[in-house]
Order: C-alpha cells, then sequence, then structure tokens
C-alpha cells in the first residue's frame, strides 16, 4: 500500500469522523448536564432532511443550515419538555422521538418533492463544497508533509473545520466558564446547584438546547456537504455511534476527539476493503469492521479499558424537594 | 398530590394517551395533504373488514405480543431492553438452524424444537448485556442497542459467507424441509372456512389436484404459541415467588435487596426470559411466513415491543391488545401506501408518537387527569 492510500484513508476519516464529532459533543452536553439522549439520532436525521429541503427551495446552503438547526432544536425542545419539564423517562422520550423522526422526514420529503421520500441533488450555492487551506498548493511538493497537508488537512467543507474546532471550545466552555461549572455540577447533584439558587431546569433546558444546536450542524453537515441532499435513514445508526463514542471518551470533549476519529477511521477501512486487506493480510469481513465501534463500546463499558463511569445524577429527573 | 382512582390509572391514561397520539397523527397526515377520516376508513377496511385482512393483521398481532412481552417482563425488573429487535434476529438464526438440521416428520415437532432453538439464541443474546448489568454496571440501555447492530452485522456475515446455499445469489438461507412448514390460517380446519375461494357459480373452487381452494395468509398457528406465552408470563409475574423477586427488586432494588433477592439472579433471570420470548417471536415470521432465514427478519418488530408494553401498560392482557391494535396498524399502513400511497412510514411516526404519550409523556397526562379530579372532587367537598 502506497503513501497516496493512506493519505486517501485519513482524509476520509476527517469527512466521516465531522458528524460523530458534532454528535458527540451534543451529546456531552446533554448528558453532562443529567439529560440522557439517545435521540441525537432522530435529532440528527430531522436536521438532514430539513437543511436539504430548505437548501434546495431558497438555493442558499445558510439558509438550509438554520433550517436544520431549526427542526433539531424542535426535537431537542419535545425531549426537553417530557423529560425535564414533566420529568418523564429520558430514554423511553429519546427512543420515541428517534422514531418520530426516522418516519416523519420520509413523510414530508415525499410530501414535497415526491421522489421516493428523498430530496433532490442540492446544487451550486445549495451545498457546502472544499476549500483549499492557505498555502496548500505551494507546499505540495513538500516531500511527505505537503501531500498531508494538501490531500488530508486542507480541502474539507468548513464545517469540517467548524467541528474540529469545537472540541477546544467545548473544554474550555465546560471547564473554565461558570456556565460549565453549574452545568457539570447539575449532572452530578442538582440539589446542590438548587441550594445555590441557581436553576436546574434553566441549566438543564440551556443544555438540551445546545445539544440541539450541535445536532443541527451534524445533521445539516451530512446532508449538504458530505452527501448532496437527504435520503432515507441517512445517518444510519451515527447518531448511537456518536453514543458510543461519547461513553469511550468517558464525557470529555477532548477525548470525544480521538475517539470520533478512530470510529471513523473504521468507517474509512470499510469504505476501502483492498487497502485493508494489504494491511492485515488477512480478508476480514465488511460487517466485522462495521460493528466494530459497537463492539469496542461493549468491551469499554464492561470496564476492560478503564471504567466509564457516567455523570451521577444522569438519567434522574430532578424534584425539587418540598 | 392527589391519586387518581385505579379505573382511571389503568384504562383512562392509556386511552387518553392514545387519543393524543391519534390526534397528533391526524394533524401529520393534514400536513401532507392527506384526509385523517379517509385514512381512518382505508386502515379499518384493510386491516379488519375482511378475513384477509385479519389474516395479515393477526400475523403481525403474533410477533407484537412476542416482543410485547419480552420488554414487559424486562420493564418489570425496572431494566429498560430495547434489544428485542438484535435478539428477535437472533432467535430467527436459531430458529433457522432447528428446521435445517433435519427432515421434520411433523410440524408440531419442528414447532416445539424452533420454539426452543429461537428461545435459547434470543435468551444468549441477551445473556451477555444482561451479565454485563448484573456484574460490571454496564448500562442496559447502550449495551442492548450495541448488540442489536452487532446482530445485524452478525447476520448480514452468516448469511452471506456461511448459510447462503452455493449458487444463489440473494443473502438468505436454503428453504426449509416441507415438514417445518407452519399451518397457517389457510390451511387450519375450522378457520380455513373464511378463507375459502370461490368461483364465479358460487362454488369453491378446486385447483388441479382436486383440492379445496383457499386464500393464502400469513398468520398461522404461532399466534396460540404467542397466547399461551401471555398466559405464561402473567402466571410467572404473580403466581409464581420468582416473579414476586422480579416486581420486588424492578420496585426498589434497596428493598428487594434487603429482603435478599440476589440482584445479579434477577437481573439475569429477568434478561434471559426476556430475551427468549424475543427470540421466539422468529418462529412466526421465519418458519410461519418465509419458509427461510432473510436479511432483516425482524424488520422492527422489535423496536414495537417498547410500543406495545408501554401501551399495554405492562400487563400480559394489555400487552395482547396492544398488540392487536399495532397489528391494526401495521396491517393498515400497508394498505395506506397501496390505495392512498401514503408512505409506509406513517407506521413508524404513530409507533413513535404512541411511546411518547404513553411512555414519556405519562406524567403530562396523568397531571391533567389528577387536576380535573381533583376540580370534581373539590366541587363535592363543597357541596357537603
Amino acid at each position: 500500500m502506497d503513501y497516496n492510500t493512506v493519505l486517501q484513508i485519513l482524509d476520509t476519516t476527517l469527512r466521516l469522523a465531522t458528524p460523530l464529532l458534532f454528535a458527540c459533543l451534543a451529546g456531552l452536553f446533554s448528558e453532562r448536564s443529567g439529560i440522557f439522549d439517545i435521540g441525537l439520532e432522530g435529532k440528527m436525521l430531522a436536521a438532514a432532511m430539513a437543511s436539504a429541503s430548505v437548501a434546495f427551495l431558497t438555493g442558499s446552503v445558510w439558509v438550509g443550515l438554520l433550517a436544520g438547526i431549526g427542526a433539531s432544536l424542535l426535537f431537542a425542545a419535545i425531549h426537553g419538555i417530557a423529560s425535564i419539564t414533566f420529568r418523564g423517562n429520558q430514554l423511553i422520550s429519546g427512543v420515541a422521538l428517534n422514531f418520530l423522526a426516522s418516519g416523519l422526514t420520509v413523510l414530508i420529503a415525499q410530501a414535497m418533492f415526491g421522489q421516493g421520500g428523498r430530496t433532490p441533488p442540492l446544487e451550486g450555492a445549495a451545498r457546502f463544497y472544499p476549500v483549499t487551506l492557505p498555502f496548500a498548493d505551494t507546499l505540495r511538493e513538500v516531500p511527505i508533509l505537503g501531500p498531508f497537508y494538501y490531500e488530508v488537512i486542507s480541502g474539507h467543507s468548513l464545517l469540517v473545520y467548524a467541528a474540529f474546532a469545537l472540541v477546544p471550545i467545548s473544554w474550555w466552555v465546560l471547564n473554565r466558564t461558570r456556565f460549565g461549572l453549574r452545568l457539570r455540577a447539575v449532572g452530578e447533584n442538582p440539589a446542590a446547584v438548587d441550594t445555590a439558587g441557581v436553576s436546574v431546569v434553566g441549566l438543564r433546558f440551556a443544555a438540551v438546547a445546545i445539544t440541539g444546536v450541535l445536532c443541527g450542524l451534524a445533521g445539516a453537515y451530512m446532508a449538504t456537504a458530505l452527501q448532496a441532499g437527504f435520503g432515507r435513514e441517512m445517518t444510519a445508526g451515527r447518531g448511537y455511534i456518536a453514543l458510543a463514542a461519547l461513553i469511550f471518551a468517558k464525557w470529555r470533549p477532548v477525548a470525544a476527539l480521538w475517539a470520533c476519529l478512530l470510529f471513523g477511521f473504521f468507517q474509512a477501512l470499510e469504505l476501502n476493503p483492498n487497502a485493508l486487506e494489504a494491511i492485515s493480510g488477512v480478508k476480514l469481513p465488511g460487517p466485522l469492521l462495521s460493528s466494530l465501534p459497537y463492539i469496542l463500546t461493549v468491551v469499554v463499558l464492561a470496564g476492560f479499558i478503564g471504567k466509564a463511569i457516567p455523570p451521577r445524577a444522569g438519567g434522574e429527573p430532578y424534584v425539587k424537594e418540598r | 398530590m392527589d391519586r387518581l382512582p385505579r379505573w382511571a390509572d389503568v384504562i383512562l391514561v392509556p386511552l387518553i394517551s392514545l387519543f393524543l397520539a391519534a390526534f397528533i397523527s391526524a394533524l401529520v397526515l393534514l400536513a401532507i395533504g392527506q384526509s385523517p377520516v379517509e385514512a381512518f376508513n382505508v386502515m379499518v377496511e384493510g386491516a379488519l373488514g375482511s378475513a384477509y385482512g385479519w389474516g395479515y393483521t393477526l400475523y403481525y398481532t403474533t410477533s407484537f405480543i412476542f416482543t410485547g412481552l419480552a420488554v414487559t417482563v424486562a420493564f418489570h425488573a425496572g431494566l429498560f431492553n430495547i434489544g428485542g429487535e438484535g435478539q428477535a434476529q437472533l432467535g430467527a438464526l436459531g430458529v433457522a438452524l432447528v428446521c435445517l438440521s433435519l427432515d421434520w416428520p411433523h410440524w408440531t415437532l419442528a414447532l416445539a424444537a424452533a420454539a426452543v432453538g429461537g428461545a435459547v439464541f434470543g435468551a444468549a443474546w441477551a445473556a451477555i448485556p444482561a451479565y454485563l448489568q448484573a456484574k460490571r454496571g454496564s448500562h442496559i440501555v447502550i449495551t442492548t442497542i450495541m448488540f442489536n447492530y452487532i446482530a445485524a452485522a452478525l447476520l448480514v456475515y452468516l448469511l452471506v459467507d456461511v448459510l447462503r446455499p452455493a449458487g444463489q445469489m440473494d443473502p438468505a438461507s436454503a428453504r426449509f424441509p416441507a415438514g417445518a412448514a407452519l399451518p397457517t390460517f389457510s390451511e387450519i380446519p375450522g378457520i380455513r372456512q373464511f378463507y375459502a375461494v370461490f368461483g364465479p357459480d358460487g362454488l369453491q373452487r378446486v385447483n388441479s389436484k382436486g383440492e379445496l381452494m383457499f386464500t393464502g395468509v400469513p398468520a398461522n398457528v404461532t399466534l396460540f404459541l404467542a397466547l399461551g406465552m401471555a398466559v405464561v408470563v402473567w402466571a410467572i409475574l404473580w403466581r409464581t415467588r420468582l416473579g414476586y423477586q422480579i416486581r420486588a427488586f424492578g420496585k426498589s432494588e434497596a428493598a428487594a435487596r434487603y429482603a435478599g433477592i440476589s440482584p445479579v439472579y434477577i437481573i439475569m433471570v429477568a434478561m434471559l426470559l426476556s430475551g427468549a420470548l424475543a427470540g421466539m417471536m422468529s418462529v412466526n415470521n421465519v418458519m410461519g411466513e418465509a419458509g427461510r432465514l432473510l436479511q432483516n427478519s425482524s424488520e422492527g418488530a422489535g423496536f414495537i415491543g417498547i410500543a406495545v408494553a408501554l401501551m399495554g401498560r405492562n400487563h400480559p392482557v394489555g400487552v395482547v391488545l396492544a398488540a392487536l391494535l399495532f397489528g391494526f396498524l401495521y396491517q393498515g399502513g400497508a394498505e395506506l401506501g397501496l390505495i392512498l400511497q401514503i408512505p409506509p412510514e406513517m407506521r413508524i411516526v404513530v409507533q413513535g408518537l404512541v411511546i411518547l404519550f404513553t411512555g414519556a409523556l405519562d406524567m403530562m397526562v396523568r397531571m391533567l387527569l389528577t387536576r380535573i379530579f381533583g376540580l370534581f372532587r373539590s366541587r363535592q367537598l363543597g357541596a357537603a
């Protein structure tokens, strides 16, 4: 296997890790505030459909992006109302919203465009295109590093860079701001936060809203950058892989980056079976590779690679004492 | 907060949730430019209006009874088993292996063996998440979701590379021997009369071999196995020491532990029962309908079990009724696609809404009702 194939696989890895990273950071905010969210998948799907439809109708990818975030926020709001206001079961709410999104996206896309639940292919200003970073062309001739910069680092859509920029930002917000401290506290011990006179409900709704925005970005990236349009079930379980990455990363932003890159790498390998055969020397079945993220997550959950301890108050509705 | 009377809790709360789900579904239909009234009529006509429709409705119902019971048993132990789908797929593998293993002399033997095969494989698939939850505290919801995906990948691998007969293109197992075919409703004496095919002369038509002809439907004897399992689950949960322990553990883990009930034992047993029920579902679709193992054989029935269990208030009687409701929804939904060109995804929307209202927004309905009941009560007090 030559250097070019390696670069190609790494390039694909970044592309495929991006939606995972957005969704993983989305889940991070929600779960650190004590709201479990297995509805990442549904929010991504809703955002993908909304962004692709609106981008197609308006011809502007930015309006589409906003629409995607809006759709994802709507689902986040329902999750918030069910699990914060009415203290419902957060897991059941997430499952319900995933089904709703899975069905509604196809129904609406079919009613709008009549193309079997897909949106028409996006063209021109209706989608995101790769941007070439400065000096990529001039540095290309530099041995080893030049092609790496040109092929792998440069030449992605803006959203890819946004996703990676969000990692240090999330770390800073969670660990260096008052809001972040309170957010983490409300996920560990909401009663203490309440005693300090800070609204538990407010904080949790804020966290759920951040989750909505980030899932919106993930879905919009899928439909307007990674692919040119929405297709039924196009997120294909990425919301769950992101959840797996979140656990793998033990609910920490920087570790989430590595987890998402790892899972993105598996997906890239699955798309490139020849390269895989060249590395390992044996023919691995594709299904094994596609289920590696899930198997790894189970191994992590089982505590064989360090223990993953979720936020302590996660999943429990907060009831104020009387 | 005031407590609701028992009849309101058992009957009124699910009915109102169902009404809300139906109301939102009607709005969705309006939004995509369809008439809810017309759609409802098509569904009733297609699912319940003919013996043929019932033959499909009851086929779906059979699957949903199994998966609904599976979720119910786990719920009673305080466990949320989202893995019914994966367990059903592994159960399908068990059923297929049993059916293919020998030339079955009679379907009754094949049915008994396949039911055990499906149950064992389903239970085995549930055993790993159960063990991880019981011994290592890994969250069962996440592990069972992961196991759904692993099961799907495993089945793809097995069907493409192992079980597929040489020379066959589509990823599926070989056909089961004739002895492993279960009698469908068009073959069971007493029921098949409803499916008789009549010629223009008003007499029942006869095929070339001189046998009477009946319309084929997928509903089969597995329905009676499902109903039997509902009774068994009821008996286990409410008439045995084990059932008492499961329910006690589900209500309060600390209290159960104090009473000497082993958490590891209860988690394992409840999940094994749950997985076995989900796995047994595959007798219905793999053995009763397809006659061979196909990819994605369970077609989401494992997930519908969640809605069925929530709607049925985690009681076998409720589960059977809710399964019938979802059987109606599935067959009716298929008719919507054929007649009104509404995509079959409408069924998933309704399923999501039912789970949302009966599961997550339960408290909302309850608060509303409590307030209404409180209003009546205070008026009575005022009069006195």
